[in-house]
Formats: C-alpha cells, structure tokens, sequence
C-alpha cells in the first residue's frame, strides 16, 4: 500500500507528463506483479463494486472524532471529497511510529474484497484498525478503495506508455493486450508485459482509431482524390473479431456486446477465421440504417425477445479490415485494406460495405452533407486513402466532418427541479467535463429529452442523490450526456472559462462511461478554432 | 479568573460599529477598516492595518512593518510587549500574538473587566516572532480563520524538511521551483526555518525584499537573499528556490523561470482540492494561524466566560464551543485572514 501512496503522490504532485510516465514506469518495475496488478486496474479507472456504504464510514468517523452531524456536513462542504474528509478529521489518531505494511494485492484479496460477506459490527471493527494503524496518505487510498471511488489523475496514453517501457514492446501491442476484460492477477501482469504472444490473446480487439473533429474548412485537407469520404453512422461503434472458431463483438467503450447482437455474431461465423472488422452496430431495415433510438430501446432491454429483435433489427456495417488469415494489416495504408474489405463482403453479403460518398469537390460534398439528417448519419468521416490504422485520437488522417456544429460528451453533475408542471420532476441539469482528475460544471442544459427518458432520469437522480443544496440535487458523476450547442465564448464569470451558446441534449449516451466524457481542452480547442 | 463576577449586563465593552472594532469607554479602535481617530493596531496585515487613521498605536516590535503600511509620514505610537497605557479609565496594553513580526494581542481592562482581542495568532514556534502569550481575560475576542477540525498542522520543521526535499529535487534536475507564500510573514518564517536546514541563498519576488530587510534588521536569522529583477537578463535560474507572492503566478513574470515546478506554502493546503485548483505542483501546509485544536486549547486557557468569533469559520467555531457548554457567539467583521490569494 505504501508503494502505491508513494505513486499516487508523486503522479499528484506533478503536470508533467514525462515525470508521470517516469514514475509509472519505476512502479510496474519495482511492485511485485499482483501488486502491479491491482494498481493498473485502479490506473485505467476500473472500480471496485462499493465495499461498504458511505454512510457506515461516516458514522464511525463521527464516533471516533465526535464530531456532530452538522460539523461533518460543515467540514464536508469545504473539503468536497468525503474519502479526504475522514482520513484529515481521523488524523488526531494516535499512529504507531511504524505503521504495518501490507502488499496491496493482499490488502484487496484478504482483506477489502472479503468486507463484503461481513455484519456491520465486524466491519466496523477491521475498518477502525485499519485506519488507527495507517498513515494519513493511507488511509485517504483506503477509503477510496472502500467507497468504490479511487481514480488517479492519469491518462491511458500514459499508462501504456510506461508499461510498454518496461516490457520493451511497442505501445500499441500494449494498448491491445490490454483492451477487453482481464482480471488483476500475477499472470495477467506477468503476461501483460511478457515478450511472448499467448493464445488468450485471442479474444481481445485492437485499440479502436478514433477520429477528431475537423476545425478547419475541408480545402485544407487537400486533394479530395486522397480522401476516403464516408457517412457518419449514428450507431455503436465496434470491432467484430472471428478468430479460432469463436466471434467476438467488442464496443468502442471495450464492452463485449457479444450476446447483444446474436443476428451478427451468428451471420460472423460465416466470415473467414482470422479476420477481424471495424464497423458500426446500426439498426437497419431494408437496406437503410434506422434512427439510433430505435437501436438505443434495444439496448435499454434486458431479454431480447424476438419481439424486441424484430423492432429493431440490427446489422454491421464494415468500414474497414484489420486482421485476415490471422495477419495485422494495420500498418497497410487504407487504399489496400478497403480493397481487400471489399472482396471479402462480395462474398458475404450480410455484412454492408459502408458506401464511400462520391463527389466531384470539396465543394460538391458540403452540398451532399446538408442530406445528412435525412439520411440518419451525423455527417462525414473522412479518411486519408494513404493512412495506417492508428490507436486512439491521433489527429491528421481521420476528421468527422459532423452536421451539427459542435457536441459534446457531458456528465451529469447537478439536477434542478423544473418549472409549471414539471415543477415536480427534475428537468434542468447542470453538466461537466473533465478538467485534469476533477469534473468542472461547463453547462446547464434542459431541453431535448422525451418524456419519458425525463421520467425515467428523474427516478435515477432521486436514487443516486449524493448531496441536496436547497432544491438542487448534486448526483454520482455516472451518466454521460451528448450536447450540442452553437458556438462558445470565452467567459471569466464562469468557473470553467468557457461558455457555450444554446446547448441542449442530444442524447442519453446510456452506452458511455464518464471517463468517456469530454475534456475541457478539448472544449477549448475549438476556441482556437474560431467557433 | 472570578468567575463569579458578571460583567454580562452591562454594555459591552468593545462593540461592533460601521468602522470597525470599537471601545467606547477608551475612546478608540482596533484595527479598523474606515478612517478613524484613534486606530490600536494589532498587526500590520492588509486586513488590519490600513491607511487614513489620524493617529496609530501598535508594538514597537512592530513599527517598521505598520511605517512601511500605512505610510511613512503617519502619526504612529509604539507600546513595548505588557506595558500598560492608559486611555481614559481604559488600560490597554499589548501582547504577543505569534502571527508575524510584531504581531499582538490587545487586552483592554476597565473597571475590573477584561478583554482580549486576539488580532491573528498562532501557537506553533516561528523564529521570525516573539511566541504567543496566553493572556486571561473575561472575554475574549478570538479570530477562527482555521475554524474546522480538519486544520491540523504538522511540525514546521518537518515542513521545513519538505521545502528543502522539493528544492533539491528540482536541483537535481536542473529546474527552478517557485515557492509562492505571503510576502509579510510567511516569505520570512520559511527563510528563518531554511536557514537551520541550509545557508543557500533563494531569489525573492521585489514585493518580498523590502520586508525581508525589515525582519534582517530586527535580528531575524534567515539564509542570504537576492533580488529576481536584479538578476542580469537570460540568466538561468535552473536549480533556484523563488519566493514569490500568489498574485505573481501565471503573470508574464513567471516566463524567466522557463520549466518551473510551483508551490503554495498555506494552511488551506491541507485540503488537495484548493491546491489542485490553482494548478499548483506542490502544496505545504503551512500557516500563520492557529489549527483546529489550538484555537481550543487557546480559548480554554485564556478562561474566558465568553467568546467572540471572527474571520473564516466564526460561525463553526462558535457553534461547537456553545455546544462545549462556552457563551460564544461569532462577530461580523471584515477580516479576512488567510485569504486564498
Ligand atoms: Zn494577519
Ligand atoms: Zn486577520
């Protein structure tokens, strides 16, 4: 545990971003790998299923300190962190001069973990050891661990960076092994950063390419002729693998979808073995792509019944080949893997090439981009033919050229109540973005929600409510909404130095997480852009 | 204290008015914020001492900071540390606070009844003042910037420890680490307490020089100084320590120092959230006030039968002690003391 506040100190204590992969890279080499294990899993935002209840916590801080209730909520308020809270409030502990050290595996596996089977009364009693006997870094990563709520201030990027170091391999085949579900143990780390390839590796997809919002008019990208210009699908994004005799559908957000579309994953066997497709999960029907709620009432269901199936028929449209006999074409430029996709799909008509957009010039395409919304897609990818397949947002090769000027990926942080008839409901929502490790307010936003997903948020807020302040309601930062808005502004009077123009909810992005969700660079990116 | 004596129904001897503390009886008061006749000062921070009085009195220790505050030309009377003037039937007289150089206390007796303003203290040892002196009293005036049991500070010198730690590693590799800190007081105690540590000489902001030579010439021991701006241009300052006040950060000022590491020596410090939201690098807990448990302990010893609350947590710490079974209420004023800038 001690290595591991040691790290959290040192990855909080600077901005840089050399010294973090430095001090990652000391610790993958110097924990014992069960160690590293549970590190990493903390490391790449994975949580714990909550050990115990805040409230338990808190109580038995307020037996140990006597502290009354309002005094709590006092302190509470200015802190803003309740984990931060009692480790400071449980300082005036005696400590043993040299507290006990525990290897942080164990710590999960022997003692964390088996919290959970335990009464109140037993868990009251290991807890308060505990923090008695750690120091106060400790125990402040201890009750993070305990509330379910430990996230370090790191990005991904950095993360593989430093693993692939210590492994001596390419980031990229870092990045892969670690996409998909792994549980933390010696044999993942151990295999994690092994030289060696192994057969379990075989369910995993590649880091997906991602592509950035074009800022610039398109002229700038050059010759049109160098470009591959798609529609933008408004679907879920996702890697359909068949390798081995199995199939594999992976989301975007490096969720197995799998056993969600049985309509694809079963026509997939048809598909060679060792190959591997990007594309989009749309609902589809007679050739044409259905607008994404149809699909998103699919998702929302738990059984799929033939009933729901038929509602909203899905299918997956191929934009592109990664892998064939088993070989990574990631490295080939675009160009040769679209022709190679295309004679593939000849023979497997279920699986829709997704159609390139032919136009005579830039301007042309912008005029055939304003039949986007009629089309139910978002707008264009363009694509340079010449491209490798990349990991993550590298920026340069792949632009969305999106019909709505600007969106955003929010989470919701505060839900207000609304006004005449709604007054009853929680209607207006106050949304962030992240700004290093902390979510920052960017936004209210009310419109754009059917009524019945606004009944259905306002039962979800009511149960996740973590503070009221009057009639406002601050919630768990879990549910990710799409906004769109105008323009943006620069603003001193806001906290996040931004201001957006006439935002409003696209979209419950049910199928996004809140590490998802946008930064506040990026937002500020598109200052420069001269939105 | 005679506890049996009960000075509550009469008029309060000092009372809250428009411009700020005042004493009726005495004729003057204490450490106003409008212009006034009669201004006792208890220390020469912004929030206490200003300008436009028409006459001062403050500690002798005191004087040079209050001059060099309020204007070299203002009418200022000194007091020596316990010795007792009279004004009117009024005896004042001041005592040490521990807050910074010449900082005190105000006990103010009339007929038998005392107070005692507190101005700003702490308990913790600081080698750049003279050490907190408890005063008994029947009423005491108590500031509760730190007013919540989350405040709880550490050894100075582990602190100090720490400060050296972060110098040296940025050293190490070559970089400038800017310490950002109040310029009176706090610039000089992390001075005073390097200089048990090191004699390397640090670079300070010209906002700080002109008081670290005040506490030079009161005998204060720190390590050697040197001005930024008198450093020649494109000299590096890879390896320097740089004390600077929280308004030069993020200023074109800071560009010479080319890839530096920042920090904010404060007791808001203590809480991660406040040093992540100025985007300092490092934050050490350091404070001129006094912590949770001192302001306890503090208003315990002095044995007041009631207590008045000022600054940041007035209300807090003013609720818990009524819940202690002490008369204590908070007293709006307008001081600030540790701001967070
Ligand atoms: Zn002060
Ligand atoms: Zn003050």
């Amino acid at each position: 545990m001690r290595r591991l506040a040691d790290l959290y100190e040192r990855l909080d204590q600077t901005t840089s971003t050399n010294a973090k992969v430095d001090a990652l890279t000391r610790y993958f080499q110097e924990a014992p790998p069960e160690d590293a294990a549970w590190a990493l899993y903390f490391l790449t935002g994975q949580k714990l299923k909550r050990l115990l209840t805040t409230k338990l916590l808190v109580g038995w801080t307020q037996e140990l300190t006597h502290i009354p209730d309002w005094l709590f909520a006092e302190v509470y308020a200015s802190v803003g962190d309740l984990a931060e809270v009692i480790s400071l409030l449980l300082d005036n502990l005696e400590r043993p001069s040299t507290p006990e050290e525990l290897p942080l595996s164990q710590w999960l596996t022997e003692r964390l973990l088996p919290l959970r089977v335990l009464d109140a009364t037993a868990q009251r009693e290991r807890v308060v050891s505990w923090w008695r006997s750690m120091p106060r870094r400790e125990v402040f990563l201890l009750n993070k661990m305990l509330t379910g709520e430990l996230r370090v201030g790191v990005s991904s990027t950095l993360v593989v960076r430093a693993l692939a170091k210590v492994a001596g391999l390419p980031a990229p085949d870092v990045a892969h092994r670690l996409m998909g579900t792994w549980t933390p143990s010696k044999e993942f780390f151990q295999q994690l950063v092994s030289p060696e390839v192994s057969d379990a590796e075989h369910s995993r997809p590649y880091p997906f390419y991602l592509a950035s919002p074009l800022e610039q008019p398109p002229e700038a990208l050059g010759d049109l002729s160098e470009w591959l210009v798609e529609w933008k699908w408004d679907g879920i994004r996702g890697q359909l693998l068949h390798r081995k005799g199995d199939v594999y559908l992976w989301s975007r957000g490096e969720e197995l979808i799998t056993d969600r579309f049985p309509e694809i994953t079963e026509a997939a066997k048809a598909l060679p073995e060792g190959v591997v497709l990007d594309g989009e999960v749309l609902a589809y029907e007679d050739g044409q792509p259905l607008p994404f709620a149809r699909l998103q009432r699919r998702i929302g269901r738990q059984k799929l019944t033939p009933k729901v199936l038929a509602e909203a028929p899905a299918a997956f449209i191929a934009y592109d080949l990664l892998e064939q006999d088993g070989q990574d074409l990631r490295a080939l430029p675009l160009r040769e893997r679209r022709e190679r996709l295309a004679a593939l799909l000849k023979h497997h008509p279920t699986f829709p090439l997704s159609p390139a957009v032919e136009a005579s010039s830039w301007e042309a395409l912008a005029h055939t981009r304003s039949e986007a919304r009629e089309r139910n897609v978002e707008g264009f990818m363009l694509k340079r033919l010449s491209s490798p397949y990349l990991t993550g947002r590298k920026r340069g090769d792949w632009w969305k050229w999106k019909i709505d000027p600007f969106t955003v990926d929010a989470v919701l942080l505060y839900a207000h109540p609304g006004h005449g008839r709604r007054s009853s409901l929680y209607t207006d929502y106050t949304f962030a973005v992240w700004n290093g490790t902390d979510l920052l307010p960017v936004t209210k936003a009310y419109s754009g929600l059917t009524d019945e997903e606004i009944s259905r948020l306002d039962r979800w807020i009511r149960a996740h409510t973590r503070e009221k302040f009057g009639p406002v309601r601050s919630v768990e930062p879990e549910q990710v909404f799409e906004l769109h808005f105008e323009g943006i502004q620069k603003s001193p009077r806001h906290k996040s130095g931004v201001a957006l123009r006439f935002p409003r909810i696209a979209r419950w992005r049910t199928d996004k997480k809140p590490q998802d969700a946008d930064s506040l660079d990026s937002l500020k990116e598109l200052l420069h852009a001269g939105a | 204290m005679d506890a049996s004596v009960s000075f509550q129904a009469r008029r309060p001897l000092i009372t809250v008015t428009p411009h700020g503390l005042y004493c009726e009886p005495g004729g003057f008061h204490i450490d106003p914020w409008h212009p006034v006749e009669r201004a006792l000062i208890t220390h020469a921070h912004g929030d206490h001492a200003r300008s436009g009085h028409q006459r001062y009195l403050g500690t002798r220790a005191g004087e040079g900071l209050l001059r060099r505050r309020v204007g070299a030309d203002s009418h200022i009377d000194s007091l020596e540390y316990g010795e007792p003037l009279k004004l009117n039937d009024v005896t004042v007289s001041f005592h040490p606070a521990g807050h910074v150089l010449g900082s005190a206390q105000l006990r103010v007796e009339h007929r038998g009844e005392v107070w005692v303003i507190s101005g700003d203290y702490k308990r913790a040892a600081d080698p750049t003042c003279a050490p907190f002196e408890v005063v008994r009293c029947h009423t005491f005036i108590t500031e509760a910037t730190f007013g919540l049991p989350i405040f709880r500070w550490d050894d100075t010198r582990e602190v100090a420890e720490d400060i050296l730690r972060w110098w040296d590693a940025n050293r190490a590799v070559g970089r400038a680490a800017v310490l950002f800190c109040y310029a009176l007081g706090k610039a000089q105690r992390v001075l005073a307490e390097l200089a048990r540590l090191t004699d390397r000489p640090a670079f300070v902001h010209g906002a700080m020089q002109s008081l670290v030579e005040v506490y030079r010439d009161a005998g204060v021991k720190m390590i050697p100084t040197h001005l930024v701006s008198e450093v020649a241009k494109g000299t590096s300052f890879a390896g320097a320590l740089v004390l600077a006040p929280p308004s030069a950060g993020g200023s074109t000022w800071m560009r010479r120092f080319g890839e530096a590491e920042t920090g904010f020596a404060s007791g808001w410090m203590r809480v991660r959230g406040n040093r992540r939201r100025r985007g300092f690098d490092r934050g050490f807990v350091l404070s001129d006030h006094a912590d949770w448990p001192d302001l306890l302990r503090t208003v315990a010893d002095t044995g007041a039968e009631r207590v008045l609350t000022t600054h940041g947590s007035a209300e807090p710490l003013a609720r818990y002690l009524r819940e202690q079974g002490v008369d204590a209420s908070p007293l709006a004023t307008q001081f600030e003391g540790e701001a967070e800038d």
